[in-house]
């Protein structure tokens, strides 16, 4: 009862490529901000003084302003780069499943 | 040294409610009860052009809004730069921009980390969740959590967790709005609550979605301007120097050089992981958040949308940052912002007001009409998205799917989302002014606890995991639901500081450490015990709906008239 389409994309080997390196980019991501965020989040509760602690001599910024300002840019930067390879190569190679799919299947 | 936290200067009770509670301050914000000003016209002019505008807006929408998909999704033809920001305004509310400036100038570097907890949920949002909701969905995240599961037991619950999710989260808004609006224009608490609350239901009901996406991108573009523009000048008297500015500030801030050590905020760490974890899933799971991504034309439009947002509120945060810790130096040492002109003692208007006044002190009283006219216009705007989601909630789930059995008409089901509109919004002014002299900060916690606990693990393993059945589904969502309003309400913020008992039956204020990995459980446990008929046919169903969540196949399509 399955719709042909559907079954036609499902034994389509690119689409399981598609799906394996798309899962595998996002979920590599993903895990780099959760590592990141919560090894930040464990600094912060267990070792508070890390925190405070002065660039270098006469500075008056910290290594917690240095941390929390790198991840919002490159949490930012994730962001661009996901976006950037889905909406590019993994659209591209999404697009000829479909169309090959629709094709075959009309 | 931590501990200098608690000193006296902490009486003032709108910025203790921030510290113990900051999750719930932000959009919440508990202002107290603020006094009336006198009427400020500045304010009150721009105001009113932004009002007029938005009217005009709604005109145009109102021609253009015929069918359902128009109603709940703006016809599906907003672009991802438009709706990138329209997730950021409806992300950045009033209390957002009040309160984080608020907790930078009362507790540097806390106010920082705080503001990258609630920031990290957006790049999540994008890897795990944005093509597959626009793929899936169609009006309403129940879309997808019942695209192979049972209708009506499904969406009872979906429609349930989303309106507790929106009631709680309007009532906050509308009390916090209430005050702001008394304090900023010197209007009565009530005519202030109808005013939100009558422009809120013109915006959806005649305008829809179309309306209020548009609402929501003009105040985003209005907040950042403003605020962008306070912190120029505002940096400007440090020669935008940050380390000056942060010399000047631990000069005169009442800690001292303790303002860049992480304080009482996240000092155990039960709180700061189930916070974070409340923070980053909670906005997966709001509504109003989650909706739109339905308004988009595609998948690649979606994530595009999340990337422009991330950008956006990470940019505006810094920018809030910037406030706060000029407010520290330009507001802290002014004698005019303090009650009696005692330096040190409270700000008039209590603790939220930091960044007004930094408006006022840095550009004068235009800046602060400015500034004001845009946290009024940004209530408005989240108010009217949270009504949307609330109202389609009603109309798509339990009307037209529910009851109905999908047999409603398309006419039909718009007129009682305009209904539903027009209930919530009679609810949220009445709600609005019984709850006036509370302290509504726990509601935020159960919006974001519900949103964290209860809808996020089922529309995640919904688009993850094959094994899904009704009856996970359900019970998992239930368990979630109930035990984050129950960890809510056992905890300080409800048990003894609403119903005035002697101890907290639940020792922390963050439920989602506790509950989110209960639902999951839950869900697991009762998926892997179904072995029903229905529960092989769903996970039957799963492939297809894999296929059409990653290629995007079937898709509700935009723009269908």
């Amino acid at each position: 009862m399955s719709n042909p389409l559907y079954e036609h994309i499902k034994r389509d080997p690119r689409y399981t490529e598609l799906v394996q390196r798309r899962g595998r980019f996002a979920a590599t991501l993903a895990l780099l901000v959760i590592v990141v965020f919560f090894s930040f989040v464990l600094l912060v509760a267990f070792a508070p003084q890390v925190i405070a602690i002065r660039l270098f001599e006469g500075s008056h910024l910290t290594v917690g302003i240095v941390l929390g300002f790198t991840q919002f840019v490159f949490f930012c930067a994730l962001t661009w780069v996901y976006v950037r390879r889905a909406n590019g190569e993994f659209d591209v190679l999404n697009a000829q499943i479909v169309q090959d799919a629709l094709r075959k299947t009309a | 040294m931590t501990r200098l936290r608690t000193d006296s200067w902490l009486r003032n009770a709108a910025t203790v409610a921030l510290l113990a509670t900051p999750a719930l301050a932000l959009a919440a914000p508990d202002l107290g009860t603020a006094q009336k000003q006198p009427l400020n016209w500045h304010a009150i002019g721009m105001f009113f052009v932004f009002v007029l505008m938005t009217l005009g807006i709604t005109y145009w929408a109102a021609g253009r809004s015929k069918s359902a998909s128009d109603f709940y999704t703006a016809g599906g033809g907003i672009t991802g730069k438009q709706n990138g920001l329209a997730i950021a305004g409806d992300f950045m509310s009033a209390a957002t921009l009040l309160g984080l400036t608020a907790m930078i100038y009362g507790d540097g570097v806390d106010g920082y980390i705080y503001m990258v907890a609630f920031f990290v949920g957006w790049p999540i949002i994008l890897f795990l969740m944005a093509e597959r909701l626009r793929n899936l969905g169609k009006f309403t995240f129940a879309d997808i959590t019942a695209y192979r599961l049972s209708q009506g037991p499904v969406r009872t619950m979906a429609a349930i967790s989303s309106l507790t999710v929106v009631c709680f989260y309007l009532v906050a808004q509308m009390v916090g709005a209430g005050q702001l609006i008394k304090l900023l224009f010197g209007l009565d608490y009530n005519v202030a609550l109808v005013v939100v609350g009558v422009l809120m239901m013109v915006y959806v009901i005649f305008g829809g979605m179309v309306a209020t996406t548009w609402v929501q991108i003009i105040k985003a573009c209005m907040l950042l301007t403003g605020g962008t523009a306070i912190m120029l000048l505002a940096f400007s008297q440090f020669g935008f120097s940050l380390d000056t500015l942060l010399a000047k500030a631990m000069e005169v801030h009442r800690l001292g050089t303790n303002m860049l050590s992480p304080g009482k905020l996240l000092a155990d760490p039960v709180t700061a992981l189930s916070m974070g974890l409340g923070l980053m899933f909670g906005i997966a799971g709001l509504p109003h958040i989650l909706m739109r991504f339905f308004t988009v034309t595609n998948a690649q439009e979606a994530r595009k949308s999340v990337f422009y947002a991330s950008g956006i509120i990470a940019f505006f945060f810094n920018v809030i940052a910037i406030m706060g810790l000029s407010a520290i130096v330009l507001v802290g040492t002014n004698p005019e912002f303090f009650e009696g002109g005692v330096v040190g003692g409270k700000l008039i208007g209590g603790g939220n007001m930091v960044a007004l006044h930094l408006a006022k002190a840095a550009g004068g009283n235009l800046l602060l009409g400015f500034l004001s006219a845009v946290a009024f216009a940004t209530i408005l705007a989240v108010v009217a998205g949270l009504a949307l989601a609330g109202a389609s909630a009603i109309s798509h789930d339990l009307y037209a799917r529910v009851i109905m059995k999908g047999k409603a008409s398309e006419a039909s089901e718009i007129r009682v989302s305009k209904m539903a509109t027009l209930g919530l919004g009679v609810v949220a002014v009445l709600l609005g002014m019984a709850f006036e002299k509370m302290n509504v900060a726990f509601m935020v916690a159960l919006a974001f606890g519900v949103a964290s606990c209860a809808n996020f693990p089922v529309l995640l393993m919904s688009m993850y995991w094959k094994g899904l059945t009704t009856r996970g589904a359900l019970v998992g969502g239930y368990t979630g639901l109930i035990s984050s309003v129950l960890f809510v309400v056992f905890s300080k913020s409800v048990w003894v500081d609403v119903l005035g008992n002697p101890a907290a039956l639940f020792p922390y204020t963050q439920p989602a450490l506790f509950a989110m990995p209960l639902a999951f459980l839950a869900i697991y446990v009762f998926s892997k015990l179904d072995n029903s008929a229905q529960a092989q046919a769903e996970r039957a169903a799963f492939d297809d709906q894999y296929v059409r969540a990653q290629t995007g196949i079937g898709a509700a399509s935009a723009a269908a008239h």
